[in-house]
């Protein structure tokens, strides 16, 4: 069993949506800062025009520094948020109005302004100070004006846009984790698609796949097809060589069953005859093997590339049965044949080996002087060919075993046998989309029920 | 220092800065329960009262302690860090600063969300009526005269008319009257006629006050012959009663300062839940629709009760610019230079 990593349409999937995750933590991060960063430029305008503004009605008056505070001054500040106002004139350090305690930053150049941020009362706060030199009575004098004001209306607008760059980000978030599954179904369609033709096919299909496929699929493809070809030509090979082994072992078997034949009739001595019956019977047992083999190599060949003429179950029934009468008759087996025409769709040669083998069970493991019966029954669907002898019956073992290559029952003492002939009624039934059913009739008066199902044409 | 206090069973002030607090008129509203509600106030007592026994209707359990001061009293005396549960004041711009400058407590109600966004201030400062600066006139000393309606013919009457207005116009005194200095400096604000009515009215050995009820009174009383910016409520008020029918109550058509009275929650206040409850109340008869019979208009009476619609005096950190020290001691040498002249 091959051990199953992650799929791959998850994985793209989770892949994706990681990233768009991090884009839209990055997105809301970089939205939220710009936010913060705009909310605090604004106010720092509106605090830089408020402290020019009163920087400018600044004026000597007999050598008196004057002061007059416009009203626009602070009323600018109140016309963006509900802050709290403070502010402070100092003339060389001295404060001259406002609040004394208010932080004042270091001090630019003349007219710059400079802004900071600090604590007062409590709150943090933002400030713009701009200094301004005037000449008073006894000299130039240093005047700097500072504003300052709490931060709450900006704070609030900025993270009222923070939480809608982040419910922007989710919902962005949320789409392109729908989509990238999406995309991640759809790049995977075509695998799915070859995957999905090859596991369509029959178990001995292996024709190349022709299709067409994108780039990336071609030598996934073509690989598959390589290994296809390989598989089929090498299967073709051992069959190739099982027929052609067990044929060239028939031949010298044959005459060594002659000629042990022949010294059977000659040599008097009961030890040398017993000796020589059991070689005969040792080469009965290889020449079998080696012919069903044979078959059995025929069958998975012809299965391959499965012919399928309509044929008549009964013709093939008969056929067979006027095959088999000589093997029955020898042993006094009468067989009986029930026929009905049942149409079905197959390969003759095929169907033939089957219904043989199956026939050949039953002639072989009966008691002389029994019937062997044959019944061609059919519902809608299906026709069925019913194979029942008076025989010892299939014993006690799983009976689905027997369909096993190789395996025979614990009834065959001195029967000549290889194992494979239900193999291959079995697996001619497969071939044909049908299949084998193997019973023993409850009653002792029947041995063997041996059942060929198959669908009707 | 609260022990003697509860002792004394009156609790005007408790610290020693508020001691020198100068009461102009003061009444406990007993309860059934311990609670006390004290309330500062530049409001004067017989047009609180109704409110402060609606008040007690709902709960008669608490206790109303209610003084009367002048606002820069209130003013300095919450800065001082007198004891009080409530300040109610006149003056827009004392009150604003005290919240600007953290002495004041947030509250935050179902009702005070229900104020419109110029009536209060980051939930330190409500406002609950909104009342106009008149002119209230003795018809008597008007006879023959078209009566005013734009302080430029007001200005033309008292400088054609010396004899008859000589010692008879009165004003509020802003140098001791917060709401006086409000009115002005608003005026100064938004009206250029300001200083030429002052040049006028100081030639005429204008008479000075404290307070809107005395100088409606001595217009009633025909000692005066006018009273320029006086506080509309109260006018109405003395109008209501005045049996002379004399008085005469005249509105600026061209420039009417609109004040909101306004309560906020000193920093130290104690009870804390009767001060909210009482807020609620004012808040929602502020927001009232039906004038009613209540003292005091509700905030939108005014502004849409008249065909002019000025609007109020906007409650922000502008108020706090003629607050000023500098900008005060400027404003008021001017103010003396136009209205004591020799
Ligand atoms: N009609 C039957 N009656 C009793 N036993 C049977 C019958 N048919 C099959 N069997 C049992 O099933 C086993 C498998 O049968 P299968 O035809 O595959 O092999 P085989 O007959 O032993 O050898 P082969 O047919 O290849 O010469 C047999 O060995 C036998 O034990
Ligand atoms: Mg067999």
């Amino acid at each position: 069993m091959t051990s199953e990593t992650r799929s791959i349409g998850r994985r793209l999937t989770l892949l994706l949506a990681g990233v768009a995750a991090l884009l839209s933590l990055l997105s809301w991060g970089m939205v939220t800062a710009l936010a913060r960063e705009a909310t605090q430029r604004t106010q720092d305008n509106v605090l830089a025009a408020s402290a020019t503004t009163i920087a400018e009605t600044l004026r000597t008056e007999q050598g008196e520094v004057r002061l007059e505070l416009p009203y626009a001054a602070f009323s600018m500040l109140g016309a963006i948020s509900e802050d709290r106002v403070f502010y402070r004139v100092t003339a060389d350090g001295d404060t001259l109005t406002g609040y004394d305690d208010l932080p004042q930053p270091i001090a630019g150049r003349q007219g710059q302004i400079v802004f900071d941020t600090a604590n007062y009362v409590g709150v943090p706060i933002r400030i713009a100070s701009i200094s301004r030199g005037i000449l008073a009575g006894d000299g130039p004098v240093l005047i700097a004006v500072t504003v300052g004001q709490t931060r709450d209306g900006a704070g609030a607008i900025a993270s009222e846009l923070s939480r809608l760059a982040a419910i922007l980000s989710v919902a962005f978030f949320v789409v392109a984790v729908v989509l990238s599954a999406f995309v991640a179904q759809t790049s995977l369609r075509p695998l799915n698609e070859i995957a999905a033709a090859v596991s369509r096919r029959g178990p001995s299909d292996l024709r190349p796949l022709e299709r067409p496929a994108p780039a990336d699929l071609a030598p996934l493809l073509a690989a598959l097809n390589r290994l296809m070809a390989r598989l089929g030509e090498s299967i073709r090979r051992s069959e190739d060589f099982i027929a052609e082994a067990a044929h060239r072992i028939r031949t010298p078997l044959a005459t060594v069953r002659a000629q042990a034949e022949i010294a059977l009739r000659t040599v008097s001595g009961e030890p040398e005859k017993d000796r020589l019956r059991r070689i005969i019977r040792a080469v009965d047992e290889s020449s079998r093997s080696a012919g069903q083999l044979l078959d059995h190599a025929t069958v998975a060949f012809r299965i391959e590339d499965l012919a399928s003429d309509r044929l008549d179950l009964a013709d093939l029934a008969s056929q067979t049965v006027a095959a088999m009468d000589p093997t029955a008759s020898m042993r006094d087996i009468r067989l009986h044949l029930q026929t009905a025409s049942a149409q079905i769709t197959g390969d003759a040669v095929l169907l033939e080996a089957a219904i043989r083998n199956v026939l050949d069970n039953a002639i072989k493991y009966s008691p002389e002087d029994t019937t062997v019966t044959l019944t061609i029954t059919r519902n809608e669907a299906e026709a069925c060919l019913t194979v029942v002898d008076q025989g010892p019956g299939l014993g006690d073992e799983p009976v689905a075993a027997l369909t096993e290559r190789f395996r025979r029952g614990t009834n065959t003492d001195g029967i000549v046998g290889s194992g494979l002939g239900l193999t291959i009624a079995a697996d001619v039934l497969r071939a044909h989309s049908g299949r084998l059913e193997l019973t023993t009739a409850p009653n002792r008066s029947e041995g063997a029920c041996v059942s060929l199902v198959l669908p009707l044409a | 220092m609260r022990v003697p206090c509860l002792a004394l069973g009156v609790i005007f002030w408790c610290t020693g800065a508020a001691l020198a607090l100068e009461i102009e008129d003061h009444h406990l509203f007993p309860g059934t329960g311990e609670r006390v509600l004290r309330i500062v106030s530049t409001t004067d007592l017989a047009v609180f009262e109704p409110y402060i026994l609606a008040f007690q209707d709902d709960r008669p359990a608490v206790a109303v302690d209610y003084t009367v001061v002048s606002s820069s009293e209130m003013h300095s005396a919450i800065r001082a860090g007198a004891q009080f549960d409530l300040a109610v004041s006149s003056a827009m711009d004392l009150q604003f600063q005290l919240a600007n400058d953290g002495y004041a407590q947030r509250y935050q109600s179902a009702a005070t969300e229900t104020l419109p966004d110029w009536a209060r201030w980051r939930d330190l400062i409500f406002a609950f009526t909104t009342e106009p600066a008149v002119v209230v006139i003795n018809s008597t000393s008007f006879t023959g005269l078209d009566l005013p309606v734009t302080r430029q013919e007001l200005i033309a009457i008292l400088r054609d008319n010396p004899d008859r207005f000589a010692g008879a116009v009165g004003t509020y005194d802003v140098r001791e009257s917060g709401l006086g200095f409000l009115f002005a400096t608003q005026e100064d604000r938004s009206s250029d006629a300001y200083w030429r009515l002052n040049e006028v009215m100081g030639r005429l050995k204008p008479k000075f006050y404290c307070c809107s009820s005395q100088m409606i009174e001595d217009v009633a009383e025909g000692e005066l012959a006018m009273a320029y910016n006086v506080l509309g409520s109260y006018a109405a008020e003395k109008l209501a009663q005045d049996q002379s029918g004399q008085m005469q109550i005249l509105r600026m058509q061209d420039f009417t300062n609109v004040m909101l009275r306004t309560v906020l929650v000193p920093a130290t206040a104690q009870n804390t839940e009767a001060a909210g409850a009482m807020i609620d109340m004012l808040v929602r008869l502020g927001m009232r629709d039906d004038p009613g019979d209540w003292p005091l208009p509700s905030l939108s009476q005014t502004s849409t009760g008249e065909a002019i619609g000025f609007g109020p005096i906007r409650l922000g950190p502008g108020l706090m610019v003629y607050l000023d020290p500098l900008n005060r001691r400027a404003f008021l040498a001017e103010w003396e230079n136009a209205m004591e002249q020799r």
